[in-house]
C-alpha cells in the first residue's frame, strides 16, 4: 500500500493522477482462513483490521453479500457521541470515540471525523432529570460531557426555537468531544488497511449456510462455494437473525427499518449535531450544506430497506418547530436501512451455542459511533476465544440471566 | 404505506389508524417458568425475512386487536384475522403457501 500524503498528492498532480493504485484488492476466495468475517459493514472491517493489528492474525476473509460498506454503514447519519448511561456502554463507546480522534493518523485515511459537539435537547422535566444523571454517570466513568443552559444552547445554535410552544428547550446533553464522521470513508478507511495487511476482500458473495461439525464451525456455504475457516465472526447487523439460523440458535434481535433524510445544499447554519429526542428528530450539516435528518424506527418488522412515509413527515414537523427556519427547505433523498433491535437496545458482542463462532450485532439505530471500539472488543473476543473488559457484558446470555444493559431509558430514540 | 383491512369494523386501515404488537400466537410464561423459557417468550422473538404473523391494534378504529400475515421482504399482505385465534386460519396458510411455494409452513 502507497501511504497517503501530501507528498504523495504533489507528486501525483505532476503525474495527472494516473498513478494512483486501487485502495483494496478484490481477490478471489482462498480454501480456508483462519478466521472469516461475515459482513464488510464497519464493525466487520474493524473487527478484522484489529484482528490483524493487536493480534497478528491475518489469515482473515471478509465476505459480503453487496458492496463494502453498503449496509446501514452507508446508510447512517453519522452521530458520535460518548455519553452513554450505563458503565460498560460508556467504556465501549468512550473507546470508539478515543479511536476515533485518531483514527484518520491511525488508517492513513482521512475519515473526516469532525468533534463538532453534540446537544441532546432537554425539553421536558423528565428529560433535564435524565440528562442530570447522565452527566453524573459520565463523571464517574470519566466520560466528559456537560449539562447546559437554554442559552448557551441558543448559543451554540442560532437557529434554534427554545421558546416551545409545545416543547420549550429547557437545557442539554452537551458533549463537544462528539461530532459526526465520514461512514463511507470509515468503511473505505479500514477495508484499504484490512487489504494492505494481506486479508482478502470478497464482494458480491452471499454467505448461505453455516458449516459445522461435532458443535464447532467448520466453515461457510457461500453463493461463490465453500470456504473453511477456524473462526467464524458475523458482523451482518440487520440480517443477523437469518445468520444465526444458518448457525442453528435463535438471537433475541428483531429487525426494523429505520430512515433517514438530507435536504437541498444550504449555507452554513448550524456548525453541531442536535438530538431532540422528546419531539423525534435530529439534524446536522453536512460539509456539503445539506441538513442530515433521521427520526424515529418503524414499528414492525422489514426487511426492504425501505422507511414508512408517515415517519417523514412526523420527523420534519417535530424539526421545523425546533428549526422554524428549515421550513422552506426542499428534501433531497430519503432511505432507509435494517438495523437490529435487541430488547434493552444494547449490542451483542457474544461467544455463541456454536463453538468458534461469533457475533457482533445488536447495535440498532446507533452503531456507526461505535464501530472502532467495537472491532477492537470483538477482535479480543475472536483472537482469545473469550471476552475482555470491552465485551464481557455485552453477552447473548443477558437476556435469559436478565443483566440487561438497558438504555432503551436512556434514549429513547435513535441515538 | 402499509394498508391492512381490520377483521372486525371492514376498515382498509392505513398503517397511522394502527398500531404495531409485533409477533403473533405468542405462547406465554410467568413465574413458574425456565429463564429459558421465559427469555424466549420475552426476547428470541421470531425475525423471518419473508412470511411473519403479526398483531396489530386498530387503534384510531374500533380499537380492537387483529392479527396479520405480511412479508417483511416485500411487504406483500396476505391478510388478517381475528385475534381469537390460536394459529392462522387454514384458508389463509393455502393462500401464503399458493403464493410462496417455498415457505415452510407455519410453526
Ligand atoms: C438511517 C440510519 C441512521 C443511523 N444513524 C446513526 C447515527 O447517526 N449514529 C450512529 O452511531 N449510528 C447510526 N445508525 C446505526 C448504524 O448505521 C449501524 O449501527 C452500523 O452502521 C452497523 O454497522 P455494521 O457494520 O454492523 O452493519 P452494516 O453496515 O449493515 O454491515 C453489515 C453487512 O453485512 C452484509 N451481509 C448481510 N447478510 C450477509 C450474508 N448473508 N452474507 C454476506 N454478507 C452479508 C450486508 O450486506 C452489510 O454490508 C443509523 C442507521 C440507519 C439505518
Ligand atoms: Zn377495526
Amino acid at each position: 500500500m502507497k501511504r497517503y500524503s501530501v507528498f504523495a498528492i504533489a507528486k501525483q498532480a505532476m503525474n495527472y493522477h494516473l498513478g494512483w493504485e486501487k485502495a483494496w484488492a478484490s481477490p478471489a476466495p482462498k480454501k480456508e482462513y483462519d478466521v472469516i468475517i461475515v459482513g464488510a459493514g464497519g464493525h466487520g472491517l474493524a473487527t478484522a483490521y484489529y484482528l490483524g493489528k493487536n493480534h497478528g492474525i491475518k489469515n482473515v476473509a471478509i465476505i459480503e453479500k453487496g458492496w463494502l460498506g453498503g449496509g446501514n454503514t452507508g446508510r447512517n447519519t453519522t452521530i458520535i457521541r460518548s455519553n452513554y448511561l450505563q458503565d460498560p456502554s460508556a467504556a465501549i463507546y468512550d473507546k470508539a470515540l478515543q479511536l476515533y480522534e485518531g483514527l484518520s493518523q491511525d488508517l492513513n485515511y482521512n475519515v473526516m471525523f469532525s468533534p463538532r459537539g453534540l446537544l441532546m435537547l432537554a425539553q421536558t422535566h423528565h428529560e433535564v432529570r435524565g440528562y442530570l444523571r447522565t452527566v453524573h454517570a459520565n463523571m464517574l466513568q470519566g466520560v466528559t460531557t456537560e449539562y447546559i443552559s437554554p442559552a448557551k444552547v441558543k448559543e451554540l445554535v442560532p437557529i434554534i426555537n427554545i421558546d416551545g410552544p409545545r416543547y420549550p428547550v429547557l437545557g442539554a446533553l452537551y458533549q463537544p468531544r462528539g461530532g459526526t464522521g465520514r461512514h463511507d470513508a470509515v468503511a473505505w478507511g479500514y477495508a484499504r488497511a484490512c487489504s494492505a495487511m494481506g486479508m482478502d476482500i470478497i464482494q458480491q458473495t452471499e454467505v448461505t449456510a453455516v458449516r459445522q461439525e461435532g458443535g464447532v464451525v467448520k466453515g461457510v456455504e457461500t453463493t461463490k462455494g465453500f470456504i473453511g475457516c477456524k473462526k467464524l465472526g458475523v458482523v451482518v447487523a440487520g440480517h443477523s437473525g437469518q445468520l444465526a439460523e444458518m448457525a442453528g440458535f435463535r438471537l433475541p434481535i428483531e429487525a426494523v427499518a429505520l430512515q433517514a433524510l438530507v435536504s437541498e445544499p444550504i449555507k452554513p447554519c448550524m456548525d453541531v449535531v442536535v438530538m431532540a429526542n422528546t419531539v423525534h428528530g435530529y439534524m446536522s450539516q453536512s460539509d456539503k450544506g445539506e441538513m442530515v435528518i433521521g427520526g424515529g424506527t418503524d414499528g414492525f418488522n422489514n426487511f426492504t430497506q425501505r422507511g414508512s412515509f408517515h415517519h417523514v413527515e412526523e420527523t420534519l414537523r417535530a424539526l421545523i418547530e425546533t428549526f422554524p427556519m428549515i421550513s422552506r427547505l426542499k428534501m433531497l433523498r430519503q432511505w432507509g436501512g435494517i438495523v437490529d433491535m435487541t430488547g434493552d437496545r444494547s449490542p451483542i458482542i457474544s461467544k455463541t451455542p456454536l463453538g468458534n463462532c461469533f457475533f457482533n450485532c445488536g447495535w440498532g439505530t446507533g452503531g456507526f459511533k461505535a464501530i472502532p471500539g467495537s472491532g477492537w472488543a470483538m477482535a479480543e473476543l475472536m483472537a482469545k476465544g473469550e471476552p475482555g473488559a470491552l465485551a464481557e457484558e455485552f453477552s447473548m446470555w443477558r437476556f435469559k440471566e436478565g443483566k440487561f444493559i438497558d438504555e432503551s431509558v436512556a434514549a429513547g430514540v435513535a441515538h | 404505506m402499509l394498508i391492512l383491512e381490520c377483521p372486525y369494523c371492514g376498515v382498509k386501515a392505513e398503517e397511522t389508524e394502527l398500531t404495531p404488537g409485533y409477533e403473533a400466537h405468542l405462547k406465554r410464561f410467568g413465574p413458574g417458568a425456565t429463564p429459558e423459557e421465559f427469555e424466549a417468550y420475552m426476547f428470541a422473538r421470531k425475525n423471518p425475512k419473508g412470511v411473519h404473523f403479526e398483531r396489530w391494534r386498530h387503534a384510531y378504529g374500533c380499537g380492537k386487536w387483529f392479527l396479520a400475515a405480511r412479508c417483511t421482504a416485500t411487504l406483500e399482505v396476505f391478510g388478517t384475522y381475528p385475534a381469537q385465534s390460536s394459529e392462522p386460519p387454514a384458508d389463509l396458510q393455502a393462500k401464503i403457501k399458493a403464493k410462496r411455494p417455498n415457505w415452510e409452513g407455519y410453526k
